[in-house]
């Protein structure tokens, strides 16, 4: 019960957009058609995961987009077709996404940067840099092998869905945990958090890492589910943002559960693809999405305790 | 907006204006300060030294002076009649919206929506004229409008629903969006040769629509140093609780913060339905109007927290991105290479900003 | 819904069906029939026609497709169709030369390869003594302002390649009377410039998959259509020309959808309509960066890959070739980058030039797929760069040397 209360009311949402999908679509009742949503989701919600630990302590992470675009776009570069070459790119792809979420966290809170612009410029920087790199278009060629991660299935079981799986687990266990309470002491109340022992600029740093390697892991999955592409990554930043708020948790840090923040991310993959079932047409989708992403956090604030309006 | 700026008053905040090297006018940043003092924030806290107004300035004229150095060593001429013009013409539409975004940064909020207002307004604007002389009066005001309706929105939708700044303007952003995809396949409208002159005419090295974004400058500074609404603009970013409890009206203040900025976002859509000879659907989304608006006001030294910095800084920060791109255009630099620049530019001048803070706070 | 789709594709069918004692494709009645030839070509099942649809651009597209190119037979950079030559003789001037060029952006593989090839091209001119070329990113104001930097800085000749066709119309009229212009790719609505250069355009581009698919796919069978954006004039043109050519088919076209050109969003939206179908017969797009995503959604779904229009990206000529497929490729090629260069020259030798330089545009088909695939070449390579013989091939397009 506790869980349906950290996770709110976004769960209500979920369950009725999820609903209406299978009532227009029997096959998503099928363990296979579900899956495949799973499957379909599993980028965004790591994603909102990993934007979930820079929010709640205050912050944002607005380069993620162009982090799984790099992450692709490297990928498929150094790799070249070479399946021997798959697991030392892996790896590396994952310390790029950890260095990355450093600097952005050194950057903020030891520069004193605002996230806003430090990830703003990391987004600049990095989507400008791989493109230097590669002469403006992807290179080279992914393996087989990197893109069973995000494409072929364990069994029954798609891979992405058991790496979400394990991510979400991951990410819920961490927030349980002491450094859970200390990220969110640090977003709700700097100064308190601070006198009270937390190392708020160290806390905030490792949720930046924690975004970065969110979004090498989303970058893994995505390259694996559709191959290379130059704009594999664009607008995802603001989609985790939005999920992210969906799922109840306030912009300017403090509050929300990160499993709300996946549920949010859910919400939105399940609001997609709702209205591309429904056929709304591609223009007016949008349009829907501003609508509903806004009614949906006004609901969600008209019954919390307000804080300080428009603080970014 | 603008009739309330007497000349002498807009005389003196269009000093940076010019083409010629802006002086780093002592006479905006007099202004910010006062304000900010007024406001309360700074608590009669005096700067130490110089202010990020200046810093940006100084920054301005070193790019500029290395960008002179830079193009002469690769053999061309920096700063000749077109160059001059160029920067002025590529940062007036983009200064105008940064102008309307110092204004709800400052509020403590931020407007995502206003590339789509920008394309927006280009249509509606372009569309009523239709190629006659005898729609521009009735465009005008259609544009204003529109853009003021969707600040009001914004700002109803941020102080009345309680939805965070950057929700409730990406929600409206996606709205205006789905409705300009479903209305248009691409460029709409006519705008008749009349019109097109305040796109393309110049008074000697100063086009008309630099002289607009002085204007819009102008305005923007009277408002925030002279009103009694721009005092509470200050107070109400600075710390929004202080400012309710002593009498302000927050909510109020919000909203018409966003009204003036996304006005000034259909400014900006004018201008650009004039330049183009047409409303386009994503001339707005194509500029990057929404992110560079805010980085530009915030190279511009105001705090992305609200209630400190100002418009000159903003102005700075409009002419610095313009000359950057200007450096960049004479040497023919490679774009990715100039997001690279971009993206470092607008860290380090933030990261220098609040070093500063921090060092005077420690003092 | 589906009733109403139903009763719609009986009326249309019953409209052509009165309408037969016209050639014309799709118009109806005649000339008494209606003043708008667009409106009339609207067919509910694929919605309604698009604004850029004109008619008789549509006619002559598809009439270019069947005539010879005149010029260099190796060199279809060279060639044009149908050429009205303009004199130039008042351009003419001595070299060297300074060509400028005004780019609308480099921000996509297409433009990428193009812009490489326009370079190598340059390089091959020794009477090039420079080459000033400035970068819109996207932006139109930015391209006014770079076509207006552009003609005071002593260029003997300007080339634009606009971003968008009317917003770049004022800025093009200005520089007009200044300097001799070139515009290639998108047009502009003047024809000040001294000469226009594209491949033959967006209908012949969208017919040509379009009409593949009424030939490989049989009759009722569903097709999906898959468009990048709306509101891009180069890509209307595109959906527009192949939605006259399904509405007289009778192909069931049981979607039309936006994927942003998005690897991952085009494979959901196979997927959805594969699940919801079951079984998707031909699938039509209105450019090929994501056809390989595309297949990838019938291999995931156990299902053979049916009929499938791309583009010439060598990802795509790749996966055609190694599942044998039943495809064709469209193309509107990079190698329209060079002409722009060997025009200017031209003009300013005082040498005459076709007022509007229609270059072929060539498709791919399963005979001549060989020709075109070149396994060196990055995976978002267009295999009609003509950039074979340029200096530094492959190495300056991402290729691996030999």
């Amino acid at each position: 019960m506790r869980a349906l209360r950290t996770l709110g009311p976004i769960v209500v949402v979920l369950a009725v957009l999820l609903a209406l999908i299978a009532a227009a679509n029997p096959f998503f009742l099928e363990p296979a058609g579900f899956l495949a949503f799973l499957k379909r989701a599993a980028p965004l919600v790591i994603l909102a995961a990993g934007q979930y630990f820079v929010i709640v302590s205050g912050e944002f992470d607005l380069s993620v987009g162009s982090l799984v675009t790099v992450q692709v776009v490297v990928a498929a570069r150094l790799i070249d077709g070479d399946e021997a070459a798959t697991w030392p790119v892996l790896a590396l792809l994952v310390a790029i996404g950890l260095l990355i979420g450093l600097a952005n966290g050194v950057i903020t809170t030891a520069l004193r940067v605002p996230s806003f612009i430090t990830t703003l410029g990391m987004m600049l920087v990095l989507s400008g840099a791989v493109f230097l790199w590669t002469g403006g278009a992807p290179r080279g060629a992914l393996s087989e092998a990197f893109r069973t991660f995000g494409r072929k299935d364990l069994g029954p079981v798609p891979w992405s869905v058991l790496i979400l799986l394990a991510a979400g687990g991951a990410a819920i266990a961490l927030m349980r945990s002491d450094f859970g309470r200390r990220l969110v002491a640090a977003g709700d109340n700097e100064r308190a958090a601070s006198l009270s022992g937390v190392r708020v600029n160290r806390t905030r740093t490792l949720a930046f890492v924690l975004s970065g390697l969110a979004a090498a892991v989303a970058g893994i999955l995505l390259g694996g589910f559709a191959g290379v592409s130059a704009q594999v990554g664009q607008g995802l930043e603001f989609q985790a943002i939005t999920a992210v708020v969906l799922g109840g948790v306030a912009l300017g840090g403090g509050r929300g559960s990160v499993a709300a923040a996946m549920a949010g991310a859910f919400t939105l993959e399940a609001l997609f693809t709702l209205l591309n079932l429904y056929g709304i047409s591609g223009a007016l989708e949008f349009a829907v999405q501003g609508v509903i992403i806004i009614a949906a956090v006004a609901a969600g604030a008209v019954r919390l305790p307000l804080r300080r309006t428009a603080h970014v | 907006m603008s009739d309330h700026a007497d000349s002498a008053v807009a005389r003196r905040a269009a000093a940076p204006e010019p083409a010629v090297p802006p002086p780093g006018g002592p006479a905006p940043e007099d202004g910010q300060r006062r304000a900010r003092d007024g406001a309360g924030n700074g608590g009669g806290r005096r700067w130490a030294g110089i202010g990020p107004t200046q810093v940006i300035y100084l920054a301005l004229l070193g790019v500029m002076a290395a960008g002179w150095v830079l193009v002469a060593i690769d053999g061309g001429d920096f700063l000749t009649l077109e160059t001059v013009v160029g920067i002025q013409q590529r940062s007036a539409a983009l200064g105008i919206v940064a102008v309307g975004q110092t204004l709800a940064i400052l509020a403590g909020s931020l407007d995502l929506s206003v590339a789509y207002v920008i394309s927006l307004t280009s249509l509606v604007a372009a569309e009523i004229m239709a190629g006659r002389d005898g729609g521009i009066l009735p465009a005008l005001a259609a544009a204003l409008a529109v853009s003021a309706l969707i600040g009001l929105v914004n700002g109803l939708v941020i102080t009345r629903l309680q939805v965070h700044a950057f929700i409730a303007t990406l929600g409206t952003a996606l709205i205006v969006k789905g409705v300009l995809d479903h209305l248009y396949d691409g460029p709409a409208g006519r705008v008749p040769e009349s019109f097109q002159r305040l796109g393309y005419d110049r008074l000697g090295p100063v086009p008309v629509s630099a002289l607009l974004w002085a204007g819009v400058a102008a305005a923007a500074w009277f408002l925030l140093r002279r009103t009694r609404l721009g005092y509470r603009i200050y107070a109400v970013g600075g710390d929004a609780e202080v400012a309710r409890l002593s009498g302000v009206r927050t909510g109020r203040v919000i909203v018409a913060t966003h009204v003036l900025c996304s006005v000034c976002a259909g400014i900006a859509g004018l201008l650009l339905a004039s330049r183009l000879g047409a409303g386009a659907p994503t001339v707005g989304t194509d500029g990057g109007y929404d992110l560079e608006s805010i980085a530009a006001v915030v190279l511009g030294g105001t705090a992305l927290a609200g209630g400190r910095g100002g418009v000159g800084g903003t102005v700075g920060g409009v002419l610095l991105l313009a000359v950057l791109d200007s450096v960049f255009n004479q040497l023919e630099v490679n774009a990715f290479a100039k997001d690279v620049v971009r993206g470092v530019v607008i860290v380090a001048a933030v990261a220098v900003y609040a070093r500063r803070t921090s060092r005077r706070r420690s003092r | 819904m589906k009733r109403s789709i139903t009763v719609l594709v009986a009326a249309v069918s019953a409209m052509l069906l009165a309408g037969c004692a016209s050639d014309k494709p799709v118009t109806g009645g005649g000339a008494t029939a209606s003043a708008a030839p667009s409106a009339s070509a609207a067919s509910p099942a694929t919605g309604e026609q698009s604004k850029f649809f004109v008619q008789a651009d549509y006619d002559a597209q598809l009439a270019m497709r069947a005539q010879t190119a005149e010029g260099p037979e190796d060199k279809p950079w060279e060639q044009a169709i149908a050429p009205q030559m303009t004199d130039t003789a008042t351009y003419k001037k001595d070299g060297p030369y300074h060509l400028c060029f005004s780019n609308a952006a480099v921000n996509n593989p297409w433009r990428q390869v193009g812009w490489k090839t326009m370079q190598a091209e340059v390089a091959l001119h020794k009477e090039i003594a420079e080459f000033t070329a400035l970068d819109a990113e996207g932006k139109d104001d930015k391209q006014i302002s770079d076509i207006a930097e552009l003609t005071g800085k002593d260029c003997d000749a300007l080339i634009v390649s606009p971003n968008t066709t009317a917003t770049l119309t004022p800025a093009v009229s200005g520089a007009c009377p200044k300097l001799p212009v070139i515009v290639f790719d998108r047009g502009v609505e003047t024809d000040c410039p001294v000469t226009f250069i594209n491949p033959i355009g967006g209908y012949a581009f969208g017919a040509d998959g379009a009409e593949f698919l009424v030939e490989k796919v049989p009759a009722g069978g569903k097709v999906l259509a898959l468009r990048i954006l709306p509101g891009v004039d180069v890509l209307e043109t595109r959906w527009s020309a192949a939605k006259v050519t399904f509405d007289k088919s009778e192909l069931d076209v049981v979607g039309v959808e936006f994927t942003d050109g998005d690897a991952a969003k085009t494979k959901s939206i196979v997927s959805d309509y594969i699940a919801r179908h079951g079984k998707i017969d031909g699938v039509w797009m209105d450019a090929g960066a994501t056809a390989v995503a595309a297949i990838e959604a019938f291999e995931d779904a156990g299902q053979p890959v049916p009929a499938i229009v791309g583009e010439d990206q060598q990802d795509f000529l790749q996966k055609w070739k190694d599942g044998n497929l039943t495809a064709v490729a469209p193309t509107y090629p990079t190698y329209q980058w060079r002409t722009p260069i060997i025009a200017a020259l031209k003009i300013l030798k005082g040498e005459e030039v076709p007022k509007t330089w229609k270059l072929p545009q060539p498709k791919i088909t399963s005979e001549n797929l060989d020709s075109y695939l070149q396994p060196d070449m990055p995976p978002l390579h267009y295999a009609l760069c003509g950039c074979e013989d340029l200096p530094g091939f492959p190495g300056a397009w991402g290729g691996k040397e030999n």
